[in-house]
This record gives structure tokens, sequence and C-alpha cells, in this order.
């Protein structure tokens, strides 16, 4: 008797879960949320968690340039409305929001990530589902997803424009490398090496620390031991404050330039937590600092100063979050639809003229073309830009590098 | 006093075991679409975890913090198979060493590491997710428990070596794809794993699975073995002393958690496509023992439902309050800890209970004209409460263990 009933309830069960599942196969098909008034879009970064400072500002400019957008009359005659999630500082929670965006709220495209590895967790979503992810910051490159728009500069716009003032203006022989732990930082100077030692240049020096990592002390006391003429940073996040303070406390003075000091991964928002005073004199490569002067970038920086408060600051990564929204209005403008696939196949080509930057171009590589600039941090938190490059091309998979 | 391992009854297995049968196959599947099926699947691979530790935090009193490692271990295992399959020299034709993992590439890496060569085998690779994880609780529990290090000081080096294992994960990147995890994982076998039709073969392999768990769960902790467990954590000196060798039955049920971690893992990787460092980590190992602690640390159907609830309530909290969540979530279990500390399976046996035994009496009365057949009773006991609870009773308040409300005697020895 007792096996009867568990015979009968396990065919019971057996049958529903087999009626279920073809239930489930028959479902497939991913709408994207528009209607005749609104399109719905995502924003997925990170609003706990250690790297929350960071990403705040790419929430502010994705947000700005939303509203901007909607009340131009928004996009093919549509209101942009967003969907917001938090990547808690968690790549695997990235993957999962990514993935409920796409499949729950249907979004027509996602502005976000911030760390290559939240990058790297949200890739295989978007390219699973096809749906479109603009990214926001400086990367290593080594990927071009046909389903991402890398923002920021790759590693080459970034680092050989750099290195070739360094080199030429500053007369700069000798380099010492000191990196955060991970894919970013060894790219850069994977590539930083082999364009120094091509020119018959000297690296001195390369030395990864953990992210989060505080003590500098024993990389400081090197420093002054093999005196290279530059120190090149990518050290990232919250170590940057502790490793600036180090080399004041110890006696660098950054604004003699003896060694001059090159970094990658400041922006104003770095600078805020560093402290002007820290960094004076230090030199950054980006493709934007606040303080560029043209038509675009002023009213940019008074519209965000209203909507966010006098004293917030902008760096190079909220200003490419704030050019993701209308690269992809221009796409889609082009595209005549928000059907993504036509958004994707209409994306490489798209230009933009006059932008906070300047003129800016999506390249086939998904990359953009961009001018990248050099400022020497100044004691307000602000840059003095020194100098500034011809239009670069993107490169991400650096040949012969 | 009778503890709750030696209450428990067939019949309170049989209806609790249908009742979580119930939820998973026929209730989940069919209120569901695909994409919170498999965020269920994935919460119900930390319940192999939350179960592990029912065994080890509740029965043993070993409060491991370092449950990450394990669940880590067997998930980074799948995922070192998956990655390699993932890698053929078509797909990674873009870099320097074709064939390698694209991290490695990035990482100058040019040959194979040779602890990545056993992971081209896939039943090779299934004897190591299970072997590596337990082989590491064993050395680990001989380190601990034969030189008698217990209570706090066990739970702070678990922590430490949970902390201990990210670092290492996460410093050898070219060997372990550092923090950014294992990614981009396509096929198993062949069998393109992120299809809708394999996520949901995925999710009935892991509800078979954690039934199998369930029923060996409960077997242990209906031995001897987990009897012993129970005295063990009550008065360790009193067992010492009747002649039984501590240490070995926590290195036992040690290893046993991990085992059951391991499996989780690597259903986890499976469902999720990745693996990352931060599953192996001290907030990652925290959490499961919280999973189980809401559930109710003496119930092995507390901790699924736990690890269910908590999940899903973090889920639906921080897509409706993304900027507050962590704050709501925390303030849920400060009132948890206050308002149950027992868990949801104390709740069950101190509201719920009641109820049911006073329904568990009319029944009797109804058979009592009848002769006193237990395959009848056994069978009335299971149709009517399973019939009650599926029309009103929230489905987590049915956990439990301390089933002495309906027990009639009749406990299993």
């Amino acid at each position: 008797m007792k096996s009867k009933i568990a015979a009968k309830l396990s065919a019971v069960l057996i049958g529903a879960a087999l009626a279920c599942a073809a239930g489930q196969a028959l479902a497939g098909d991913n709408p994207i949320a528009v209607t005749d008034k609104a399109v719905t879009v995502g924003i997925l970064h990170s609003i706990t968690g250690t790297i929350a400072l960071s990403e705040a500002g790419s929430v502010q400019g994705e947000k700005l340039a939303i509203k901007e957008i909607n009340k131009q009359g928004g996009v093919l005659g549509r209101q942009i409305e967003y969907v917001q999630e938090d990547g808690a500082s968690d790549w695997p929670t990235y993957s999962e929001k990514a993935q409920k965006l796409i499949l729950k709220d249907h979004v027509a495209t996602i502005f976000g990530c911030w760390t290559s590895a939240s990058r790297k967790a949200v890739l295989p979503i978007v390219e699973q589902h096809d749906n479109l992810l603009f990214y926001p910051v400086f990367t290593e490159g080594l990927e071009s997803s046909p389903n991402i728009i890398y923002l920021g500069p790759d590693a080459t716009q970034q680092i050989i424009a750099g290195l070739d003032w360094v080199i030429n203006e500053k007369k700069a022989k000798t380099f010492y490398f000191i990196g955060s732990d991970y894919i970013w930082p060894r790219t850069s100077f994977k590539i930083a090496r082999k364009y120094i030692e091509d020119k018959g240049l000297k690296v001195v020096g390369e030395e990864y620390y953990p992210l989060g990592h505080t003590q500098f002390n024993s990389v400081i006391n090197k420093f002054k031991l093999k005196k290279p003429d530059v120190i090149f940073s990518t050290v990232v996040g919250g170590s940057n404050v502790a490793f600036y303070k180090q080399m004041k406390a110890a006696g660098i003075d950054l604004a003699k330039e003896k060694p001059l000091l090159l970094t990658t991964s400041v922006t104003e928002d770095e600078v805020l937590g560093i402290g002007g005073e820290n960094i004076e004199g230090g030199y950054s490569i980006m493709k934007y600092f606040q303080s560029m002067k043209n038509e675009e970038n002023e009213k940019f920086v008074k519209d965000f100063k209203a909507a966010y408060g006098e004293k917030s600051v902008i760096g190079d990564t909220t200003e490419s979050a704030y050019l993701g929204p209308w690269i992809w209005k221009a796409a889609v403008e082009k595209a005549g639809t928000f059907d993504i696939d036509k958004v994707r196949a209409a994306l490489p080509g798209i230009e933009l003229v006059k932008t906070p930057n300047g003129y800016v171009k999506v390249h086939e590589n998904h990359y953009m073309w961009m001018k990248t600039y050099i400022g020497q941090a100044q004691k307000d938190g602000q840059f003095k830009i020194v100098h500034g490059s011809e239009l670069m091309e993107p490169n991400p998979f650096m040949k012969g590098y | 006093m009778k503890t709750p391992a030696l209450a428990s009854s067939n019949k309170g297995f049989a209806l609790n075991l249908t009742v979580l049968l119930a939820l998973l196959v026929l209730v989940f599947p069919s209120s569901m679409d695909i994409f919170r099926l498999n965020m269920m699947g994935k919460y119900l691979s930390y319940a192999f975890v939350a179960m592990g530790l029912v065994l080890c935090w509740g029965y043993g009193g070993i409060l491991s913090l370092g449950q990450g490692i394990f669940f880590g271990l067997g998930g980074y295992c799948m995922a070192m198979f998956l990655k390699l399959e993932a890698s053929t020299p078509e797909y990674t034709a873009s870099q320097t060493t074709p064939g390698i993992p694209d991290f490695m590439d990035w990482n100058q890496l040019t040959e194979l590491p040779w602890f990545w060569e056993a992971f081209k085998s896939f039943p090779l690779t299934l004897v190591l997710i299970l072997l590596v994880p337990t082989v590491f609780a064993y050395f680990f529990g001989l380190c601990m428990f034969k030189r008698r290090v217990g209570g706090v000081y066990f739970s702070i080096i678990t922590q430490a070596i949970a902390c201990i294992m990210t670092i290492l994960i996460v410093g050898q990147q070219g060997y372990t794809g550092g923090i950014n995890g294992i990614t981009d994982l396509k096929t198993c076998m062949g069998f393109d794993i992120r299809t809708n039709g394999a996520k949901l073969f995925l999710y009935y392999l892991c509800v078979f699975l954690l039934v199998l768990a369930v029923l060996l769960c409960t077997w242990v902790s209906r031995s001897k073995a987990g009897r012993l467990l129970v005295a063990i954590r009550d008065d360790e000196q009193r067992v010492r002393f009747s002649g039984y060798d501590v240490a070995n039955y926590k290195i036992f049920v040690l290893c046993f958690s991990a085992f059951l971690s391991a499996v989780g893992g690597a259903m986890f990787t499976l469902q999720t496509g990745f693996m990352s460092p931060s599953f192996v980590g001290i907030v990652a190992s925290i959490e499961m023992v919280v999973f189980c602690a809401v559930g109710g640390r003496m119930s092995i159907y507390g901790a699924i439902y736990g690890t269910l609830i908590v999940s899903v309530a973090k889920t639906a909290i921080s897509e409706n309050f993304p900027e507050l969540w962590s704050l709501l979530i925390g303030a849920i279990f400060i009132g948890c800890v206050l308002v149950f500390p027992k868990g949801l399976a104390g709740l069950y046996a101190d509201h719920v209970m009641p109820f049911l035994s006073g329904l568990d009496g009319r029944l009797k009365g109804a058979f009592r004209g009848a002769r006193e057949d237990r395959e009848a009773q056994i069978e009335a006991l299971r149709d009517v409460p399973a019939d009650k609870v599926l029309l009103g009773v929230p489905p987590q308040f049915l956990s439990g263990d301390g089933m002495d409300g309906i027990d009639d005697g009749r406990s299993l020895s």
C-alpha cells in the first residue's frame, strides 16, 4: 500500500514536471519594452559595497544624459525610462541583475558596469540574450564583444599618448611601474614596457599590490634608491589615498618632477579622496578633464553641478557614462528602430561632433576614436591640461605587444 | 528529554519530504518563468551548504565560518572543466597561445599548468569535485580536532582559511582567473548550458541531488553517529570518557558537510555559468551560516527553506529598493534573531505544531475503529496534513524536525 501511494505520487509529480517543462520550452523570444510613449533602459552600477564610491559618478552621468534627452523630446518620440539595479560591488550579482534587466524588464539597452570583472560577468549575458551594454570605464582591451560599446579609452590610447609626451617633452629615460594586481594594470604595463624598450629606454622596476593595499613604504624606498625619471602608476581605488599620502610623507615632491609621476588611474573623483595637496604636480592621462575649455563642456559642468550640487566633480568615467545614452540615441535614430540587431549594426561609425571631450566616433571594434589629454594635478583638485593628442584609433588587440 | 533527532518519526519525514517535493517539482516550475526558476536553482545550490551546516553546526556544535571554501573548491573544479571545454583553439584563435583559457593568455602563460590537465576529463572532474574539498576538510579537521581545537577558535581559524583562500585565488590570476573568476562558460560535454532547456534540466538535476542530500542527511542524523554528534555538542568530555574518539566524529561531520557543499558549488557553476572568488570568501561563508540560522539550525528542511527565503528576500528587496536594500536586510536579520532565535523550524514547532497535533488527534479518532494498522495510519497522516498544508499554511513553516507534537511514540530508533 505504501509503495502504491509512492508510485502514484511520483507519477503525478513526473507528469506535472514534464508538462511544466513543455510550457517552459515553448516560451522563448524576448521582446523589448517599447510603447508609443516610452522606452525602458537599464542602469547597472554598484550603489553599495567597496566600489560604490567610484561608480556613483557614472550613475549621475547616465541619469543626467537621460534627463536631457527626455527634455529634448526623447528618442524616436519616446521618453526614456530607466530601471536601476545594484551590482553591490559583487560580480555574480552583476550577472544576475543583468539577466533580470533583460528578461524581466525587457530593457532596450544597459548602461553600466565599472570594473573589468563586472564587465566580464555581464558579457556572456548580453551576448547570449543579444542585448547591448555601454561600458563607461577605461579598459585593458583584449576583448571586443559585438554587444558591448567601450566608451573609455583603451590601454593603448592612454599609454601611448602619455609615453610619447613624457619621452619627447620631458626627456624621460627610466621608468618605474606600480599597479594594483589585476588584469588592467598588468596589461597596461605589458604595453608600456614593450613601447619603452622598443625606444631603447629602460624600465627599472615593476610591482603590483592587491586591491585595497595601503602600505607603500617599501616601494617608495625603492623609488628613492633607483631614482627613476618617471613613476608610472595604475594603482586604483582607495589604495591611491595611502599611496600619495605616503609618498608626500616620504619627502617626494611631485611638483619638482624628480621623479615625475604619470598615472592612468586618477581622475577628479579620486583626487577628491587623495586630496589635491597630496598629488599636486602629478600628471594624469585621460580623454576628459573637468577643466576642459569648450562650449559643450562649460554647459555640461554647469548642468551637472545644478543637478548634483556645486561641490560635485566630474571625472573621465562620469563623462564617458554621460556619453553612453547620447551615442545610443544617435544609433537608434540612425537605425530608425529600437530593434537591438539594427541598433547594433548602426553603431560603428556613429559620431558625436560636439561632446564635452570633443569629437568621438565608434570604431568597428566597438571602442571609440578619441583624443587623449594630459593634465597636471592642481591643489584645488582640478587638472591643468598641458597636452592634447591627435585623434587616436582604438586598438584593443595590440599586435606585437 | 528527547532530542529532536530522536523524536523525528517516519510520518513527519514523509510529510516534510512530500511538501518539499511538491514545492520544488510542482509549485516552482509551474509558477515561475525560466529566469526565476534558474535563480531558484542557484539558491538551492546554496541549500546544500546550509544542510551541511545543520549537521556540522546544529548537530555537532562545530560552527564553521568557512563553508565557502568547500563550496568554492567544488565550484572551481567544475568551472575549470567547463572553461577548458569553452577554450577551443577556434574560439581562442585571437590569443597569443590559442587553446588555453583566455585569462591565462592575458597573464602571459603559454601552456596549460599541470594541475589543469586533470580537468580535461569529465569523469575525473566529477571525482575531483567531490574529492578535493572532502580531502581538504579531512586534513583540516585532522589538524584541528586531533589537537582539540574547538569552539570559537575553530570558527576563527575557518574564517582565516577562507580569507587566505580568496587571497590565493585573487593573487594567482594566471592560474585561477584572479578576481574576475572563471567566466564565459558555455557547454558541458557538448550541451549548451545557457539555453532555457538546459537550465530547466539543471534545475531538476539540482532538485534531484537535493532530495538525495536530504535523504543522506536524514540518515546520518538518525544514525548512531548523528546522536553521538548531539552528545558531543552537549557534553564533549562525557562522550570522550564514555570511550568514543570525539575527534573522529567531528572530522567525519566536517568532511560530510564539505562533501555536500562541493556538490552545491558544482551545481552553482553549472547553473550560473561562472565561478568567482567572492563565493569562497568570508562574506559568502557567513551568509551561508545565516541561511542555516534563519531556517533553524537543527532542521534539515529548515535549512532549505531558510536559504530560499533569505535569498528570495535579498533579491526582491534589492530589486525594489536598490539604494536601501542592504540596510533592510540587516534589519530583518536582527529582527529574526530577536524574535525567533530558533529559526523558522522553531517557529513551526512552537506555533504550527499545536494546531497540527489537534488535527492529529482527530485523525487518530477516526481510525480507532479499525485495526491499529500501521500502514493505514501513515497513509492517512500523509494525505491529510499535506492537503491542509498546501491549502493554508505557508510552506516555509512546514520545516522542522521538532515533531514531538504529533509523535505518537513510534519514534525511530
